[in-house]
């Protein structure tokens, strides 16, 4: 009994400190002096890896996720006859929960994983420390554009995946069954709030690209330098960003459902 | 790959992503269906607005003339003060106008559709429109109907046994 309890206790003494650890390395990293100009071509290569990069799979899961909401949606509709709401419906679910949290989901998987390895195989190859050794900063030099391109792709490829899932259920519903297309896109804009519904989507999808660019960067900051254990910090990166993009978001429409 | 070309790439990457917002914007949202549009202020009282809902369109023989800007309740009389934002491009309508709450299908969303009045002044900011009919509330109606047809039996029957006991 009381080893369970100091099991219990140990399990969160350990959560506590490597909640900290992240939390130091996310400020050290972010609030610094801003040496802009200079250093932009870092950030671009980061946007480039984890935002360019990232487009085809987002573009095309965009694609058919919009289709198959198209798709269900119709039939569903279809049984009360009110097809003419196919667009709102689509839209709405699409602004609302797809788009930030599918489009969160693939990142975690595409960007994600890629930063943590990229970041592990640097710490196992001892490129970190040499950096250290000809006094260049790697928080600076490594961590920072990579965390700062996460945070700003994420948003952007939120916004594209709703638009291309948009254009999918138009191309389903329009084109395909037939549904009238003043209907289908009037009927969207008047039940689409740019700031209550596109907006709030936005700001979900910056909430998640924090989470997923700083858990990343840190799994792959604190990997085990071994091949094995850069394994494990992408797994890591993978499962947990992805269950915290899950949880959060829950509290987040609960969030803004209650007219925060 | 070069450094141009990879700018060039996150170029595209960021103009993509801000043509997806101006399409999210303008047409997927009603951002800017009313902004810009000047628009005037008109009151109007109803006894019950049913399910009418805040942004729900004002129309005139079908055509939309407006919007519903705010619903509260009159704390004097007891009524639902409705304000109307006209668009400033139907400035013609006559101030005795009627307004009445109509419901668009069967089951659909209240609207408020205006009846033109004879009067020679048109309505203009701050106008408050006195002719006004309630919604029409399907529950009540049925209950009448069902009153009604009973108050027809019975009244009927009432009669009948009326003109038999003089006899």
């Amino acid at each position: 009994m009381i080893t369970f309890v100091q099991k219990v206790g140990r399990l969160g003494l350990s959560i506590c400190t490597e909640l900290g650890r992240a939390s130091f390395f996310l400020s050290k990293s972010v609030w610094r002096k801003p040496r802009t100009g200079k250093k932009l071509h870092l950030l671009a290569h980061a946007l480039f890896n984890s935002g360019v990069l990232s487009l085809p799979i987002i573009i095309v899961s965009a694609l058919f996720i919009g289709m198959v909401v198209g798709l269900q949606g119709f039939n569903i509709l279809n049984k009360f006859a009110v097809t003419s709401a196919l667009g709102s419906m689509v839209a709405l679910s699409v602004v609302r929960e797809l788009g930030p949290v599918v489009t969160a989901l693939l990142f975690a998987g595409r960007a994600g994983s890629a930063l943590t390895a990229e970041i592990g195989l640097m710490k196992a190859t001892e490129q970190l420390d040499a950096m250290e050794m000809m006094g260049v900063d790697p928080l600076g030099r490594i961590m920072l554009p990579r965390l700062l391109g996460g945070f700003i792709s994420l948003p952007l490829l939120t916004i594209i995946f709703c638009a291309v899932a948009i254009y999918g259920g138009n191309l389903i519903g329009v084109q395909w069954l037939g549904v009238d297309a003043g209907a289908f896109w009037n009927n969207m804009q008047s039940s689409v709030d740019f700031r209550l519904d596109v907006m709030n989507g936005i700001i979900k999808s910056a909430v998640f690209g924090v989470v997923i660019t700083w858990m990343a960067v840190y799994q792959g900051a604190s990997a085990v330098p071994t091949a094995e254990g850069i394994s494990h910090a992408t797994t890591r990166t993978v499962v947990y960003s992805s269950l915290i993009v899950l949880g959060l978001d829950f509290v987040l429409t609960a969030m803004m459902m209650g007219g925060w | 790959m070069g450094q141009k070309a990879l700018e060039t790439w996150v170029g595209f990457f960021i103009l993509l992503a801000i043509a997806g917002l101006v399409m999210l914007a303008f047409q997927v949202s009603n951002l800017t269906r009313y902004q810009g549009k000047r628009t005037y202020d008109v009151t109007a009282q109803f006894d019950n607005i049913g399910d009418l809902k805040v942004r729900a369109p004002v129309t005139m023989a079908g055509v939309k003339v407006g919007q519903v800007a705010s619903i509260a309740l009159d704390p004097k009389n007891y009524r639902a003060t409705v304000i109307l934002r006209m668009d400033n491009t139907a400035h013609y309508i006559p101030n005795d106008s009627e307004a009445s709450i109509l419901t668009a299908g069967l089951l659909g969303a209240n609207y408020i559709s205006l009846t033109p009045g004879f009067a020679d002044q048109f309505l203009k900011n701050g106008d408050v429109i006195s002719e006004t009919h309630s919604a029409i509330i399907l529950e009540q109606m049925i209950g009448q109907l069902l009153f009604s047809v009973n108050k027809d039996k019975t009244a009927g029957s009432d009669s009948d046994n009326a003109n038999k006991t003089p006899n």
